[in-house]
């Protein structure tokens, strides 16, 4: 079993992401630049078994799920993009977990690592996870996991608004946020606030640091909030006539060209 | 903690960074590629270029896998076996240019019509289109035809603009967004990066797609339309504007040619034509006056309703007249389309309310002063904030060019364009409604080996500038510019093959294709594309087309059916140009053009295309390829090709850095540095429009006068929107009998139903023709956000996330059929049948079945496992769209846009049904596995990519 830094030991610094399930449009950039950096960085590589075979099964450290779910707006059901990694949690149990110390918190960060060189592939990890968040790369014997980018963020051959994690960098849609969640004066700390971010199964007490930010109430024009909404177009005068006849009156007009 | 393992925290994985510009797909993001010996090891979003601001999808971050791709081609290839057996034998490359010389040269002494050059998604149409003019065949296109042709051609005749390369959405400004038939392609970046900020500014988002993915799942509001009924919804959304009056009419009557007269007088050759003066101005009526002028000048008060008399004593109308009473009519009412379109008659009207409230309501205004085209100066540019953007879900149906122009006329009418917070232009548009460019090629049937006079592709604004024979019968092998498909502003390049194996209108001698995959995901139809490339002439055993030069980077489908394959490089071991000679990458508020660099050099005895053209241009002898004393033009390949070509003085492939001291933009001297220089700037070059310039456009004095120095525009006139379109009352003239051409009998009822001057809607042909009970449902296919234009090799990466597709169906519909999630279902078209495993959802219009578009693969083609499961349980909806339409009066035409020739792909009506116990398992048809091509190693079974070696143990 492996022990997680004292309260004392911890610097007080979660840092972690903030995804934003309104915008995010499930396109995999996030998944993709993660592969691309994670496979030449701290965890590489990101095996690809079987890769132009019947089936090809790749080691990757950021997922996007797509789910229809029922809503209360007044639309039939949306559709979420939900992009899955490490949520960095502040009691992680896939690091108690940990029979050999491989798994770890750091206490400067609160990163959650592996330590590729005392990892034994023992998987309970995976077990204890209860996000789905570690993948076993079955070329090297050992668990893989996002490591938000802890070779970027504080990387000095990197240009200092490039130290983000890959995936946040790559984002489109403007989906990802990466800072200091212990911070509360911080930019995502704030964000957060603002729209109601939450934590994944709070209930099972991990205290997850990455949050989410629920979907913006969607302005359709039938929920009962949008009684600001324009009025309903009324036809032209009340004249005889088609409405084109109508239509022409009203047209009339002088203009200047 | 003390036992906390020391991490390397800056660690140096490159050791070079080099700009260039991405080709994972169309959208041309500038990116950063990190090199470590010479290895790519990293792909990043360049923060400084226009097009993605640093952002890079995941098409972008996967291209590492696709630049190492086990399916690259390694040498030229000669065909030894028959057709489609893959059975080559390598060549050198100076076998294989000597070889292309010879069959070129003999073809183009003996007719230069008999070779057609179509290339597919590439970017170099400026090199290609003059290629093919100096060789002097008629026969060149793009793939343009089988894309997206409705969206340009119907926005370059309305507004001398469209969407994506052509303008965007004024995003910084916009309160309201409507998004039609998009799904997760084309300006893909850009749109995520704006979608995600407009939701943060509260901008609402509707969009309008019978699919709910991607985009349309962040939209506020999601209307899930029947495909092919979009043009119903607009014209239902005009129908409420008029109706109550929310119309701009002072913009109308400024921008627009409401007030145009046009003539009614049924009888005579010139009815339904703009009243003119002598000097050929429409004429308009004058309030002020009382009296007929022109329509062009400024500062009258123009008539756009009433009836008037001509000198002539007949009776002429305004056109908005014309325009307003047609989307009266109560056909279009909201009541009356619900039913096609599926879309509650109240959701119609309260999005009609909604757009009146933000255009009118809403307007905003920036203290930006600009000077109008009569020379007026306005202290402030006000702009009515809606804005829209539309695309393949619009143009892939044979009504697409009305509905586009549908879409148009919609932001005309509510004064939306180029204004602030609405829709945007991108120089070089606007241009002319629609561009002063005509089709080239027509010819009196001589066969000299002489150029073309001009492009091949252009804007017919009447039948006399149609490329057909006296008989009326087509000029192209592709039948563009013919009665078939009078505007086909970009060719036909889904019909090439068909035609030439047909020998209709006549056969060719050498088919050279690029970057196409015409053997599978491009063609409709895929078997009969295929037999159709190895059909041979019963007398002579030769093949109905006898020769066929492919150049691609990867082993794709089409590989197998050519006879001399030029294999090209990945886009990361060449120069390309984004030109503003063809589709730059300019913003609404500057102009700018763009480069790619060779970052690695080929590790395989490869080379760029547009160097093999080049040099076959010289070899063949082409005027502006090679010098009169034989020696080749530019004996640099494409860099010296793209630093000194001059299409007029001063104006090159580049725009940026010109002339001697490399300080001029636009026009100036060819300056030898010019490549060092958009290297210098991250590989694009990006001119700014001073704020007097950036807004209305199509009227602003500054802008246009800056755009005829650059050369955008011959003339710096006033660009007027045309909500009634003449040209197209010229062909159904024609077709009426009226005037000098004559309309082959068989194709006057078409031209005439097809051809109204006023954007109509009409039931999509093949829907009309073969629709029915017995094939209830629509089938569409969408482009998925991780694989659109990134297909060719079948990514490592991105395989994993779109490995194999599965067919969608609604869930209340799935179950009423009994079909549940995983079913194997057969979809049946008129034309064939297809099986596929079924998912349901509840996202998608209920009379409507989807899947991912170019998922499926042939076994063992792009050197993947024959059990991939891109073979096995991949396919595509190809194989039952058929490139023909069913036969009417005897005749099979094109399944295309009788107006411009579009490719109707999402026509496609199809019903489902459960596949049997024994038909389990695996997608059909099912297509004989392809032979790995000589050169090509097996593909690695793992692949543990690190950047320091290539992948593969």
């Amino acid at each position: 079993m492996t022990s997680l830094p004292t309260a004392e030991e911890r610097s007080g610094k979660k840092l972690g992401l903030v995804i934003d399930l309104d915008t995010c449009v499930g396109c995999h950039a996030c998944a993709v630049s993660c592969k691309e950096w994670n496979t030449q960085g701290y965890s590489a590589p990101l095996t690809d078994v079987n890769a132009y075979g019947s089936d090809p099964v790749g080691a990757w450290l950021n997922r996007i799920h797509s789910y229809e779910v029922d809503t209360e707006d007044g639309q039939p059901n949306r559709t979420v993009h939900f992009p899955r990694s490490c949520l960095h949690c502040e009691e992680p149990a896939c690091v108690t977990v940990c029979p050999t110390g491989a798994s770890y918190k750091r206490a400067e960060d609160g990163i959650v690592l592996v330590n590729p060189e005392t990892c034994i592939g023992c998987k309970l990890c995976s077990w204890a996870c209860p996000y789905g968040a570690r993948e076993y790369d079955p070329s090297h014997g050992v668990m893989k996991k996002c490591t938000l980018c802890v070779d970027r963020i504080y990387n000095e051959h990197l240009e200092p608004e490039d130290r983000q994690p890959a995936c946040v960098r790559a984002c489109p849609a403007g989906a990802r946020h990466y800072g200091d969640l212990g911070d509360p004066d911080s930019a995502v700390s704030k964000l957060v606030a603002e729209r109601g971010g939450y934590d994944l199964l709070p209930q099972s007490g991990y205290k997850p640091v990455n949050k989410y930010l629920p979907p913006r109430p969607r302005r359709t024009g039938t929920q009962p909030e949008a009684a600001k909404a324009p009025k309903a177009l009324e036809a032209l005068g009340a004249g005889d006539g088609s409405l084109a006849d109508q239509f022409f009156k009203w047209a009339d007009k002088v203009l200047t060209r | 903690m003390s036992s906390q393992p020391q991490v390397e925290t800056s660690p140096k994985t490159w050791d070079d960074i080099k700009h260039t510009t991405c080709y994972m797909c169309a959208c041309r993001c500038g990116i950063k590629v990190y090199l470590k010996d010479g290895t790519v090891t990293y792909i990043e979003g360049n923060r400084d270029h226009p097009v993605n601001g640093g952002v890079l999808c995941g098409k972008g971050s996967a291209g590492i896998m696709q630049h190492y791709s086990p399916a690259r081609l390694k040498k030229p290839l000669l065909r030894v076996g028959p057709r489609g057996s893959g059975q080559f034998r390598e060549l050198e490359w100076e076998e294989a240019l000597r070889l292309a010389t010879t069959w070129l040269s003999q073809t183009r002494n003996d007719d230069p019509k008999k070779l057609a050059f179509f290339t597919g998604r590439d970017q170099s149409q400026s090199l290609t289109g003059l290629w093919a003019i100096q060789y002097g065949t008629p026969n060149y296109a793009a793939h343009g035809g089988f894309c997206s042709v409705n969206m340009a051609a119907a926005g370059l005749y309305t507004i001398g603009g469209s969407f994506w390369e052509f303008g965007e959405p004024d995003w910084e400004h916009t309160k309201y967004f409507m998004l039609f038939g998009v799904a997760e392609e084309h300006s893909s970046n850009p749109l995520k990066k704006h979608l995600g900020k407009l939701k943060e500014r509260g901008t609402k988002i509707v969009s309008i797609n019978p699919v709910r993915s991607g985009y349309s799942a962040i939209a506020d509001e999601w209307v899930g339309i029947r495909p092919g009924t979009d043009g119903l919804f607009v014209a239902g959304l005009i129908h409420e504007l008029l109706k109550s009056g929310n119309v701009d009419l002072d913009y109308l009557a400024r921008y627009a040619n409401a007030s145009w007269l046009v003539i009614d007088d049924p009888m005579s050759d010139d009815h339904g034509l703009f009243a003119r003066d002598g000097d050929d101005n429409p004429l308009c009526y004058d309030k002020t006056s009382k009296s007929l002028v022109s329509a062009l000048k400024p500062d009258i008060a123009a008539a756009i309703v009433g009836e008037f008399k001509l000198d002539d004593g007949r009776k002429a109308v305004p056109a908005f007249q014309l325009l307003s009473k047609h989307f009266l009519d109560e056909s279009y009412a909201p009541d009356a389309v619900t039913e096609r379109t599926g879309v509650p008659a109240e959701t119609i009207k309260r999005i009609a309310a909604e757009l009146a409230h933000t255009a009118f309501e809403e307007e905003i205004s920036l203290d930006i002063a600009w000077t109008d085209w009569a020379g007026r100066k306005h202290e402030k540019t006000t702009g009515r904030p809606v804005s829209m953007h539309a695309m393949r879900g619009i143009s892939a149906h044979s009504n697409g060019f009305h509905t586009c122009r549908m879409i148009h006329i919609l932001q005309v009418l509510l004064g939306t364009i180029d204004c602030p917070g609405g829709f945007r232009y991108k120089p070089p548009y606007p241009k002319q409604t629609p561009p002063w460019l005509k089709p080239s090629g027509k010819r009196a049937g001589n066969r000299l080996a002489e150029p073309l006079g001009g492009p091949h592709l252009g804007f017919p604004t009447g039948p006399d500038d149609l490329l057909v024979n006296r008989s009326g019968s087509p000029q192209r092998i592709d039948k563009a510019f013919s009665w078939e498909a009078p505007m086909a502003a970009h060719g036909l390049m889904h019909m090439v093959i068909n035609n030439a194996a047909k020998a209709d209108p006549y056969p060719i001698e050498v088919l050279f294709l690029y970057m196409a995959n015409m053997g599978w995901n491009s063609s409709m139809n895929v078997s009969a594309t295929l037999k159709n490339l190895t059909d041979t002439n019963p007398e002579t055993g030769e093949y109905v087309i006898p020769k066929v030069i492919y150049s691609d980077a990867y082993y794709s489908e089409t590989v197998p059916y050519a006879d001399l394959i030029l294999p090209d490089t990945t886009y990361l071991e060449r120069w390309d140009c984004i030109s503003m000679l063809d589709r730059p990458i300019s913003e609404p508020d500057s102009a700018a053009d763009a480069i790619r660099q060779p970052v690695v050099a080929p590790d395989r005895d490869v080379r760029p295309f547009q160097d093999v053209l080049i040099e076959l241009g010289a070899r063949l002898g082409l005027p502006k390829f090679s010098n009169e004393d034989g020696s080749p033009t530019y004996p640099g390949g494409y860099p010296d090709y793209l630093v000194n070509h001059e299409r007029k003085p001063g104006v090159g492939p580049l725009a940026g850095y010109r002339g001697e001291d490399g300080q001029s933009f636009g026009v100036g001297a060819p300056n030898p540095e010019q490549l060092e220089r958009y290297i210098e700037n991250g590989c694009f070059h990006q001119h700014h429009l001073r704020d007097d310039q950036r807004y209305y456009k199509h009227a602003n004095n500054e802008y246009n006068k800056w755009a005829v120095e650059m050369g955008h525009r011959m003339q710096g006139d006033q660009i007027v929107f045309q909500l009634y379109l003449e040209p197209m009352q010229k062909f159904r003239l024609a077709a009426q009998g009226k005037g000098s051409e004559r309309v082959p009998s068989e194709h006057k009822k078409r031209i005439e139903t097809y051809f109204d001057p006023l954007p109509i809607w009409y039931m999509p042909l093949e829907e009309e023709l073969a629709g029915g009970e017995e094939y209830p449902m629509h089938a569409v296919t969408q482009r998925p956000m991780a694989m659109y234009h990134s297909w060719g090799s079948q990514n490592a990466w991105l395989r994993q996330i779109h490995g194999r597709n599965w067919m969608y169906v609604n869930t209340q519909r799935g179950q009423e059929l009994g079909i549940a999630d995983g079913d194997w279902i057969w979809i049946t078209s008129p034309h064939g049948k297809v099986k596929a495993q079924a998912k349901l959802m509840d996202g998608v219009n209920p009379d409507t079945i989807w899947t991912w578009n170019a998922i499926g693969k042939r076994p063992g083609a792009w050197n993947l496992d024959p059990k991939a499961p891109e073979a096995t349980k991949g396919f595509l909806l190809n194989h039952v769209i058929s490139e023909l339409l069913p036969e009417r009066g005897g005749y099979r035409y094109s399944n295309s846009d009788p107006v411009t020739g579009q490719a109707a792909w999402y026509d496609l009506r199809v019903r489902i049904e459960k596949a049997g116990p024994d038909e389990q398992g695996a997608t059909e048809p099912k297509f004989e596995p392809q032979r790995r091509a000589e050169g090509l190693r097996r593909a690695p079974d793992d692949v543990a990519f690190t950047g320091k070696k290539r992948g593969g143990r």
